[in-house]
């Protein structure tokens, strides 16, 4: 019954017999975490780092074999930066800003996501999810060298889950046989399929598209550029209805072909039938080693509510998305980055459980936003109707010649981290004449800095800053004072504004901003986004 | 902007002929794909989406 469902890339953490299984009674955890994926383990050093004892549960060893999710965006690496892990990601991973667009033979267009300096980040970097995984274990490793309560049990499958109002209690199937532990708060992060969704028996609804990809990623010494390439109707028409290449580390490139509906997965996942398929995108006499294959279905689909009592659904579990636009595990790491602070502020008694369904409501709106997008890119790259092909062909005729066609071909709009507007926690924009891009809710944007750049002054925290003038003291509320603000971020947080005071969130979202505030005033806004009443 | 819906071209029969001229000769596929251009251009000229929105609202409304 504990059979491994897929094959690992690194065997992390092998069963150990905790001493819960020898336990009397159910031993209780603060936290338990439903799944050691990218999301469940971000989460558990999220946590851990502030000082929450978090316990991973997962029902395999280690990270599973397989590229997966390849596209880490730049909010996503910020977010590591914040955990810890940024660097060894942005090292082992491949930079790449260019993107180009074909239309059988021909260029349709190209795209540069390198707009702005003055980011420590690039939009991208492509790295195999099992390097993203490892890398996240490794800094939770280092994290419990230096005291920090995270425990992930390898092998440990939860096998029934009952929510009660103060928590829920778990059984957990191991090698050695099951045992029974409670919890105060449970983070499901169990994918997509997720188990502990069923046995709650909780919807999950949306759309499933007619289409199926094949994903090759390959092995091969090949001087393509480092740039993602797009092909509608490419001209190795029998490979597939639509074509991306995409470079990974190690030599690997991603190669994925869109081959319909109705397609025998066996067959097509036969290596003479694929070698067939990417002999025709490449060319006869290409040497290269097929490394990972998979096919694949897909679904844009969510829960009604992502907050169960205690029961908590974060990443996949929550919301799938089609892969087109890198949404999934880049939005599910925004969920973690969401949720902890708030867990933490709860638990810990300085806010109410309340504040908790913030989180619903803020990554609720996130993932409509991710849906819709995912949804618009996959109605433009599988046409649904001849009227829909009928639009999307004329749009790539005109977009080879035009340039105002260009920004409706849509081969994936690239993940951005949403903007909390109308989140109950904010406080009405106070900054006449700041740029939208930091109005209330907006994630912080990153700028030079010194020597350095601006997140990585931000910490972990609230944090007030002071943008060319003095802060009012407050107590318990740590200051980054930029007297003299640099182009940056002038042009990103001041723009017609002289100066600036800005209260950012410990996930590095603006909730407030003012010319001016007393210490009241900032103290009632960084109530409210702990989901507090005003202090009288 | 809002939807223009009084007369303003002035000279339609020309319009009308400039229209359908740019069809003849044309095969169905090929008729289809052009105005599929138009409509993609005369979208990126008027810019406004409410004034699309508008406009697809009058047409859906006008088919008795």
């Amino acid at each position: 019954m504990l059979d491994d469902r897929y094959a690992l890339a690194h065997r992390l953490y092998p069963y150990a017999r905790s001493a819960d299984q020898d336990a009397r009674g159910a031993v209780h955890h603060p936290v338990v975490i439903i799944g050691g994926g990218p999301v469940g383990m971000a989460a558990a050093l999220d946590l851990g780092l502030k000082g929450i004892p978090a316990l991973v549960l997962d029902d395999h060893e280690g990270v599973g074999e397989g590229s997966r999710a390849i596209c880490f965006a730049k909010r996503t690496l910020e977010i590591c930066d914040r955990l810890g892990c940024g660097d060894p990601m942005v090292e082992k991973g491949v930079v790449w800003n260019l993107g180009k667009v074909f239309h059988g033979e021909e260029k349709v267009f190209e795209f540069n996501l390198l707009a702005e300096g003055g980011h420590r980040r690039p939009a991208f970097i492509n790295l195999q999810q099992p390097y993203f995984e490892k890398h996240l274990v490794d800094r939770i490793r280092a994290a419990q060298d230096a005291g920090a309560p995270i425990e992930i049990r390898g092998k440990n499958r939860v096998a029934a889950l009952e929510p009660a109002e103060d928590g829920a209690r778990l059984e957990v199937a191991t090698p050695e046989g099951a045992y029974a532990i409670t919890a105060d708060w449970v983070l499901a992060c169990d994918g997509a399929g997720s188990p502990t969704r069923k046995a709650l028996g909780l919807g999950f609804t949306g759309k499933v598209f007619r289409d199926s990809f094949l994903i090759a990623d390959v092995r091969m010494k090949a001087d393509f550029p480092t740039e993602r390439w797009f092909w509608f109707d490419p001209p190795f028409r029998d490979a597939g209805a639509s074509a991306l290449l995409h470079k990974q580390p190690d030599d690997i490139w991603r190669i994925d072909f869109q081959i319909g509906w109705d397609v025998d997965r066996e067959t097509e996942l036969q290596e003479d039938r694929i070698r067939a398929r990417i002999d025709a995108m490449l060319g006869a006499g290409v040497e290269y080693e097929l490394v990972w294959t998979s096919i694949y279905t897909f679904q844009c689909r969510r829960m009604a509510s992502f907050r169960q009592g205690r029961v908590l659904f974060v990443g996949d579990s929550a919301h799938q998305v089609s892969p087109f636009g890198a949404r999934g595990a880049n939005g599910g790491l925004q969920d973690a980055d969401n949720l902890c602070w708030k867990l933490a502020a709860v638990m810990q008694g300085e806010a109410p459980e309340t504040l908790l369904d913030s989180y619903d409501a803020e990554r609720g709106a996130a993932s409509d936003e991710n849906i819709l997008n995912s949804t618009r890119s996959t109605d433009f790259i599988i046409p649904k109707s001849e009227q829909s092909r009928l639009f999307r062909d004329a749009v790539l005729q005109l977009s080879r010649h035009h340039d105002f066609a260009r920004p409706f071909v849509n081969s994936g709009r690239l993940s951005q981290p949403c903007v909390y507007d109308g989140s109950g926690l904010n406080t009405a924009d106070a900054l006449e004449g700041g740029p939208r891009v930091t109005r209330p809710g907006a994630p912080a944007p990153d700028a030079a800095l010194g020597n350095g750049f601006l997140l990585d002054r931000l910490g972990n925290d609230f944090v007030l800053l002071a943008l060319g003038c003095d802060a009012p003291e407050l107590p318990d509320l740590r200051v980054v004072s930029v007297a003299a603000p640099g182009a940056d971020i002038a042009e990103r947080y001041l723009g017609d504004a002289p100066r600036g005071l800005y209260l950012i969130r410990p996930d590095q979202h603006v909730v407030a901003r003012w010319l001016e505030a007393t210490p009241a005033e900032i103290t009632n806004a960084r109530d409210r986004a702990m989901g507090r009443e005003a202090t009288p | 902007m809002t939807l223009i819906t009084t007369r303003n071209v002035a000279d339609p029969d020309a319009a009308y002929e400039l229209l359908l001229s740019a069809h003849e000769g044309l095969s169905k596929a090929e008729s289809d794909a052009l105005n599929a251009r138009l409509i993609l251009t005369l979208i990126n000229h008027i810019g406004d989406i409410e004034v699309l929105r508008e406009a697809l609202h009058l047409v859906r409304d006008d088919t008795g």
